[in-house]
């Protein structure tokens, strides 16, 4: 313990930081949920020491919002869909790369690149690849011009070109290319998480394994998995939690339309609706604040459900 | 089971392209014989697990033969060999209770092989109450004692039945106090099952107390194989015979001349037809008599009396150890106010070695070798 009598050079050394995390951290945080039960709250109106009622007018506003639904819709299904295949995914390959011991470490540094890569870039590299008319587009035979690397390959196995993500596709076909764009861009950190938790496990427990005769499938799934299992939940729960603030990665496929050109919006996050909808054009801070309120009751509340399960799951 | 190793090699490749190979085990040959309880005892790097692990199957020879009776199982995986392994450290799976940890290789069974669920609770009930753990089936590893643990790690490598057990330096991971009570019951275990059972140790204590048969290794040369006992009695050279006993030998410089045998200036004992040369002298600790007019004179440090015995320390210019422990019975009145204290020698306990080779020099006195047979 420090002495007591120079505990104040402890404070001193500490208050850089303190004073940083209280006026850009703490203070925003009681801020927005402040302003969120303000009805009709103006920033304006606060700054000139107007007082505004208390109350839920805010959460009512929001929910009300036409596009609520759809962004909300987007991102439970992006949530739902990519976070077990992206942990499914990166397990796989963890184990694999775990198992091989020529190029290991290239092949690991390899995997981790999409981590250290800027989102928007991945996203417009993605939006291109998948793209109908590729660099053509506008040219005086638009439609003829080069398709993306996808549509190409598809064209190899004599599949007809999907409108992935131009003008006219289809959501499900967006969904699709999100999704891919989603799962590959998560696997990076998973796969480090991962295999550090493989690297970490004992030896011999699979040798006591084979020695006994487990055939690898069992090995899998009764002593890695479970070995695995805080690693596993860690990322599932970083995973569900990333999963709800998608934003990002829609605006490097889609930019900040967030959805194909004609199609605006369709493909919206929440983060996109607080973000553009609430607070875009004509700032409305109370209900933007009410909104993110909202977006955190819910990432809390799956990741409790997720704690919960996993309690019952994880082996420490 | 028999098993029998025959010109067992295994060689590490170096790690760099200019380093040396490392041959762990050199042309071990060895038949266990059916039933018995095998120590295998070495310094570490002596090549003891890497032996246990060739029996096992985990490491493959670089060249040698491995049977099990008849049966040739050198190149055979080792979940076909039916052999037990009971882990250092136990590797028992943590996320399991002990009884899904000793059903886990009944599980494994496929085919005709393969029990039912109730003849799969019955077998590990049943080795559960051998190793007496039955009380403790729920319970997950991290809520058992070390000695506990051990017991379920054995139970798991013996509900399968295997033909061989093998334990990787069973006792090392217990308190001094567990060590004992567990090494009695690891003969028991192996006794009541008849299971022929070879455990790793470099602890020659554990080795010569519950050992049918012990084989002590150096730098993966078998040096002696032979009953406890014997070996104790008879070792084949000095570093066998420093190896074992606890206190350890006391090894002096010395000479023979003309058929006797000289420590120092002192003229110890009668060695007829050994040729005159320098050598290493090593006397057992209970191979001194206390003895006034005796011929080994030595520098008295302290008395330390342990009831029973007496340990004397003293120290001399001759000896290669810092001090030269002996214990005599506790009916000898020493004298602690002399400076010096003299000894008379057991011939039997007494063996002299080649300087060069260290290898024993018989000397008549002792019997010879006793060699294993069953």
């Amino acid at each position: 313990m420090v002495d007591s009598k120079k505990q104040w050079k402890a404070w001193l050394y500490l208050s850089p930081v303190i004073i940083l995390t209280l006026v850009f951290t703490v203070w925003p945080i009681i801020n927005t949920v402040r302003i969120a039960f303000l009805n009709d709250y103006t920033l304006m109106g606060d700054a000139g020491g107007m007082t505004f009622s208390v109350g839920v007018k805010n959460f009512q506003k929001v929910i009300q919002y036409p596009d609520f639904l759809i962004c909300l819709k987007n991102t439970i299904l992006l949530t739902v869909i990519t976070v077990p295949i992206s942990t499914f995914l990166a397990l796989l390959i963890a184990v694999c790369l775990n198992s091989i011991k020529v190029l290991n470490k290239l092949l690991q540094t390899i995997y981790f690149l999409p981590y250290v890569t800027n989102t928007i870039a991945i996203g417009m590299v993605f939006a291109t690849m998948f793209s109908m008319v590729g660099s053509g587009f506008g040219g005086a035979d638009p439609y003829i011009s080069t398709a993306g690397i996808i549509n190409n390959i598809l064209g190899v196995f004599g599949i007809e070109p999907v409108n992935w993500v131009n003008a006219g596709s289809t959501y499900w076909a967006n969904m699709f290319v999100m999704i891919v764009y989603i799962v590959w861009n998560a696997l990076p950190f998973k796969i480090l998480i991962l295999l550090g938790g493989l690297q970490s496990v004992n030896k011999q427990y699979y040798e006591a394994a084979k020695v006994d005769g487990t055939s690898r499938v069992r090995t899998f799934f009764r002593i890695t998995v479970p070995m695995l299992s805080p690693m596993l939940a860690y990322v599932i729960i970083t995973g569900f939690i990333g999963g709800f603030k998608e934003y990002s990665s829609v605006v490097g496929v889609f930019g900040e339309g967030m959805g194909p050109a004609g199609t605006e919006g369709t493909l919206n996050t929440m983060v996109g609706f607080i973000n553009t909808n609430l607070m875009g054009k004509k700032p409305r801070e109370g209900i933007a604040s009410a909104g993110a309120l909202i977006l955190f009751v819910i990432i809390f509340a799956v990741t409790m459900l997720n704690m919960y399960v996993s309690k019952k799951r994880v082996h420490y | 089971m028999k098993v029998v190793l025959q010109e067992l090699t295994k060689i590490f490749p170096s790690r760099t392209k200019k380093g040396q190979e490392v041959v762990a085990v050199n042309k071990f040959d060895f038949e266990i014989p059916d039933g018995k309880l095998v120590g295998l005892l070495g310094p570490s790097g002596c090549g003891k697990s890497t032996t246990l692990y060739m029996i096992c199957g985990l490491q493959k020879p670089s060249s040698g033969k491995i049977f099990f009776g008849e049966d040739d199982v050198t190149s055979l995986a080792p979940e076909y060999r039916g052999v037990g392994l009971v882990f250092q450290n136990y590797a028992l799976y943590p996320h399991m209770t002990v009884k899904q940890n000793i059903l886990f290789p009944l599980q494994n069974f496929k085919g005709a092989d393969r029990l039912s669920k109730s003849e799969m609770l019955e077998r590990a009930y049943n080795v559960a109450k051998l190793v007496q753990i039955d009380e403790l089936m729920d319970r997950k590893p991290n809520e058992l004692s070390g000695g506990q643990q051990q017991r379920v790690a054995i139970a798991r490598a013996l509900v399968k039945m295997p033909r061989v057990l093998l334990l990787d330096e069973p006792l090392s991971n217990l308190d001094a106090r567990l060590r004992l009570q567990t090494r009695e019951e690891i003969k028991r275990i192996q006794r009541e099952t008849g299971i022929t059972t070879v455990f790793v140790t470099h602890d020659q204590e554990e080795a010569m107390s519950i050992s049918d048969i012990i084989v002590v290794m150096k730098l993966g040369i078998v040096q002696q194989i032979g009953k406890p006992q014997s070996v104790y009695d008879d070792p084949v050279n000095l570093f066998v015979a420093k190896f074992l006993g606890t206190p350890p030998i006391n090894v002096f410089q010395g000479t023979v001349k003309g058929g006797r045998l000289y420590i120092g200036e002192d003229n110890v004992l009668a060695t007829p037809d050994v040729e005159d040369q320098e050598v290493f002298v090593g006397i057992r600790p209970e191979g001194f008599i206390y003895d006034k007019n005796g011929p080994l004179h030595c520098n008295l440090r302290n008395v330390e009396v342990m009831g029973r015995d007496v340990s004397i320390v003293s120290t001399s210019d001759a000896s290669l150890n810092p001090t030269i422990r002996s214990i005599v019975d506790a009916d000898n009145k020493i004298d602690t106010e002399n400076q010096t204290v003299s000894f008379s020698l057991k011939p039997h306990k007494v063996f002299i070695f080649n300087k060069e080779t260290e290898e024993r020099i018989r000397f008549g006195n002792t019997a010879s070798p006793a060699e294993v047979k069953e």
